[in-house]
Order: C-alpha cells, then sequence, then structure tokens
C-alpha cells in the first residue's frame, strides 16, 4: 500500500514505529514471491490445525 | 435413541451440528434451536462493513441444510436448562421460546439426552452507555451490523471526496472487550480504501483499544520473527499502523459514547474525549443469559454459569493470582462439571481467566481484553465435543478420547488488511499454543517456530480462499468433512 504520509511528527508515537521499506513493500505485493508463500502459510497452518487437537 | 440437542447455529454449534449428525447416523435424533434463520461466516463481516461483500455473500439459510442432513431445527430462544428435568418428568429438558411462525412467542420444552451450549456472546452494548448501531457507534460483529456501518461509512467517503476532514475512531467499546482482531482488521480496511480513493490527506484514523500495548490481541501479545530478529507483536502492529497512517491509543476503557464523542479512562486514571464522525468500536461479550433449575425449581444458574453468564465447563475457575496461571487452568473436553451430559463450546465457555495481564486503572477501572477464542479455536472445539458426544452415545463408555485444550492447541488469524487479488494485503498470524505457556517455552511463550506473522498479498488470498472453503463446509456440500477447523 502507498502511503501519502511523508511528514513525521517528533516524539509522536508514530514516529518510534519501524516503517517497511519500499523494497519490503513491494515484496508484499510481487506475484511470484506471494504465490510460494500462500502455499508455505497454508502448510504452516495445517500444521497447526493438524497438530493442534486429538 | 439418544438425542443431541445443540444451542446455537454459529461456527461452534454448526460444526457440532454436522458432525454430531454424521458420526450418529440416523438412529440418532440432532436438534438445533437458534434464533437465527442464517448461518454466518463472521470473519468477512469485515468486507461487507466495507461495501466490498454483501450480507448474501457471507450468509446462507440454516433451514435447507439441516433438513438435507436430517437435522431438526427449531428458530427460538433458549430461555432456561432443567438438566434434572422437573416435578412432572425425569427427563432434562430446555425451555425455548419461538421468535417467528405460528408458534412466536410460545414456549415449549424440548428434551435432550446431551446438551451442547453454543450460543455464542451476546453482544452487549448496554454494557457502555450510548454505544452500538443502535445508539451513536457501529459494529461489524454481524452481518447486518457490517452493513449498516458501511452505509454510514459510505456517508464519511462521500464527505471527503467533497473536501471535509473526517475523523475515524475504531477498536474496542468496553475496558474489558475482546475480538481486537476484529477492530484492527477494520481500522487497516478503512485506511486501505481510503488510500485507494486518494483521500488521506482528509482522514484522521485513531485506533482505540484496552489492550495494555498494541499487538496484545488479547492473548498477551506474541514474538514472531521477522527481519532477522524476534519481536514482539507490538513492533508488528506498529509497524502495520504507521504504514497505514493510523494513530492509536491504549491501554484505554470506553465508558460512554455520544453522538460524536468517546469518553474513556486510561491506565494512569484520566479521563479523556476522542472526537469522531465515524466509529466502530466492539462491546463486551456477556453469556446468552440463560437461566439453569434443578428438579425442585431452584435456580441453580450460579452453579451452572459465572457472573457474565458464560458456561462453567472443565477449567480452574478458583480465580488464581497473574502470576499462578498455569496451561492446566485451561479446560479440554469442555463438560460441565454438574451434569455428565452438559458441554459449552466457543465463546458460550467461561474461560478461566483472561490471557493479557489484567490491569487496573488508578481509579480502580479493570482495562484489559478478555480472552479471544472466536473462529478457529470454537469450530475445533465445537468439533471435539461432537466427537466425544457422538462415542458416548455409541459405546456406552464415558471416555473423553478428543481433546482440544486452548493452551495446548494453536491457531491461525487472517487480518484483512485491504481488499483486491492483485493488490490486497492481509497480515497472516499463527500462535501455538493459543495461550502462552511459559512454563514449556520460557523464552518466548510459546513455540516460536510456528508463531508466525508476515504481511502480504498471500494474506488476503488465504483469507478469500477460507472464504468461499469454510461456507462451502458449512453448507455441507459433497466431502465437506475432509475440510478441516
Amino acid at each position: 500500500m502507498k502511503t501519502e504520509n511523508n511528514k513525521t511528527i517528533p516524539y509522536s508515537d508514530l514516529s518510534y514505529a519501524t516503517e517497511p521499506t519500499a523494497f519490503t513493500k513491494f515484496l508484499r505485493t510481487f506475484f511470484i514471491l506471494q504465490i510460494i508463500r500462500f502455499f508455505v502459510l497454508n502448510l504452516k497452518i495445517m500444521r497447526i490445525v493438524v497438530g493442534g487437537h486429538s | 435413541m439418544a438425542k443431541v440437542l445443540i444451542l446455537g447455529a454459529g461456527i461452534s454449534g454448526h460444526t457440532a451440528a454436522l458432525i454430531t449428525r454424521r458420526k450418529l447416523g440416523k438412529k440418532h435424533e440432532v436438534e438445533v434451536i437458534s434464533p437465527n434463520s442464517n448461518y454466518q461466516w463472521v470473519p468477512s463481516n469485515i468486507w461487507v462493513g466495507m461495501g466490498l461483500m454483501t450480507p448474501n455473500q457471507v450468509k446462507f439459510e440454516l433451514a435447507p441444510v439441516y433438513k438435507k442432513l436430517g437435522i431438526s431445527y427449531k428458530q427460538a430462544m433458549a430461555i432456561s436448562i432443567h438438566p434434572e428435568g422437573d416435578s412432572t418428568s425425569e427427563k432434562a429438558f430446555v425451555t425455548i421460546k419461538y421468535l417467528v411462525g405460528n408458534k412466536i412467542n410460545e414456549e415449549e420444552k424440548i428434551e435432550y439426552d446431551f446438551l451442547i451450549n453454543a450460543t455464542g456472546p451476546k453482544l452487549n452494548f448496554a454494557a457502555t452507555e450510548g454505544l452500538g448501531p443502535e445508539k451513536f457507534s457501529d459494529s461489524v460483529c454481524t452481518y447486518q451490523h457490517a452493513s449498516d456501518a458501511w452505509e454510514h461509512l459510505k456517508k464519511c467517503f462521500e464527505k471527503m471526496e467533497n473536501g471535509e476532514k473526517q475523523r475515524f475512531l475504531i477498536g474496542t467499546g468496553h475496558p474489558m472487550a475482546t475480538c481486537q482482531g476484529a477492530a484492527f482488521e477494520y481500522s487497516l480496511n478503512v485506511a486501505f480504501e481510503i488510500n485507494k480513493r486518494k483521500l488521506n490527506h482528509l482522514a484522521e484514523i485513531t485506533w482505540i483499544s484496552n489492550e495494555y500495548e498494541l499487538g496484545d490481541f488479547g492473548m498477551g501479545g506474541a514474538y514472531i520473527k521477522q527481519g532477522g530478529y524476534v519481536t514482539p507483536t507490538k513492533i508488528f502492529a506498529e509497524s502495520i499502523f504507521k504504514q497505514y497512517n493510523i494513530k492509536w491509543i491504549v491501554g484505554a476503557g470506553v465508558s460512554k459514547v455520544e453522538k460524536g464523542i468517546a469518553h474513556y479512562e486510561t491506565l494512569d486514571g484520566e479521563y479523556h474525549t476522542q472526537d469522531f464522525d465515524f466509529a466502530m468500536l466492539i462491546p463486551s461479550f456477556a453469556g446468552s443469559g440463560m437461566k439453569a433449575y434443578n428438579k425442585q425449581n431452584e435456580d441453580i444458574t450460579a452453579g451452572l454459569f459465572v457472573a457474565n453468564g458464560m458456561m462453567k465447563v472443565d477449567a480452574d475457575y478458583s480465580g488464581k493470582a497473574y502470576e499462578e496461571w498455569n496451561s492446566n487452568d485451561w479446560p479440554s473436553i469442555y463438560k460441565s462439571p454438574l451434569y455428565d451430559n452438559i458441554y459449552a463450546a466457543g465463546i458460550a465457555f467461561a474461560p478461566p481467566h483472561a490471557m493479557s495481564k489484567p490491569m487496573k486503572s488508578k481509579n480502580g477501572t479493570a482495562i484489559f481484553p478478555t480472552p479471544p477464542r472466536t473462529g478457529m479455536p470454537s469450530g475445533v472445539i465445537g468439533r471435539i465435543v461432537a466427537e466425544n458426544i457422538a462415542e458416548k452415545i455409541i459405546t456406552g463408555t464415558n471416555d473423553h478420547k478428543h481433546k482440544a485444550s486452548m493452551a495446548k492447541m494453536g491457531a491461525a488469524c487472517i487480518v484483512s488488511a485491504g481488499y483486491g487479488i492483485r493488490h490486497g494485503q492481509a497480515a497472516v498470524m499463527t500462535v501455538f499454543p493459543i495461550v502462552p505457556d511459559w512454563e514449556k517455552y520460557p523464552k518466548w511463550g510459546r513455540n516460536i517456530s510456528d508463531t508466525v506473522g508476515e504481511i502480504g498479498l498471500a494474506g488476503h488470498w488465504m483469507k478469500l480462499f477460507m472464504h468461499y472453503l469454510f461456507l462451502y463446509k458449512a453448507k455441507a456440500n459433497p466431502f465437506w468433512w475432509i475440510i478441516p477447523e
């Protein structure tokens, strides 16, 4: 998501938070990587689901 | 022939109904009592609240599904439980009151051999003065509330398009509300849609929550691996809010809402107000308000339920101090300690204590989240309760082979952060176990390998995929049973 918030207010709560770089934001919607993450995260969830109850 | 009576047809009750029916076959009777005529896939209500889905896309009628499966169904409200019968009958029963049809407002006794209380939460708007869709704030807790919220939000967007600045307040509407996750994703979706419309300069979005820190989510926060560090979810949540330009107020208990003004108290004991043009605030949850009576018609409600109306199960309700909390405090089979044939599933069971550390303001007001147990845990609990009851009926033994303690199972939560097949976003969060276990995992409270927080387009696809998958399952379409909770 592109934001138009280019001004930091010193000492505000927001000013102390980490912010993703443009590259990180690009990766979050980079189609090929996200397809891989889709399967990886689904597998991770399935492992939790299956192991979570007996 | 045995009869299993299920009160409620939400995620937990409906799961229990489907599984009980499948396990027991047609020899035994399964009956569902629900005040709602529809099943709703609650996680997608967020998108209804943004006008991105219609209510019809997140709900369907229960009656045809139950007819197909041979489950009796009555649209009614359970009023009281009589586990020992009454002066005229030895058989346990529930008194219900019809809400529609020829029998509207009539009461009826429904007998049972096994009872599953899956009545879910009562949305307790009345606990906060001025809160709720009928007063001064919106909600996304039901598809109707979400649809109404969208109508109000749409007007705000129209005003912004005409150059008028708008203030949005999103979060929890009671000092002890839960379900921070739903409010969190709603705030992100509002920010995403405002950004899509290029109206950021006219929007001021504020998150207000009873969490001690951002990212607590009512589960005491979590630690996740991220960018070469293990970081608390506080960092994760702050980072998302910074990217979406959302300010936050935490440790805040909303005490009163007026037209355009929310009053709240913070943990330091100070009282503040926050102005808004649009507010979506999650209410506190309570039990359904059912009563219970013994054979002599004496009120035994306090024996079956805790004070807020949630049902007591096999948990430790001794009221231990935070330092003494233990994973074994949490229930694993969800059976009433008083009656062997009564169970509570989903939000209807009373948790032994919070997961977040209890906090009080300097004025003595308790300001902290109560534990979340929506979505995946609700479904899993509904499943194991149904499986245990079915096996009890079939084998005649009193064993409970199936267990699902929230202190021993994980959960996945997909937090929508914007809708769109190419540019949508969602944060995938998994935790294992749900309840932090500081004895077993002294460093991070949970298994750090199974605790994930990741934001991206894949998460949006997953949330959308789960929307269709779980509605398919809930409709009991072919091979529904191979889809896990």
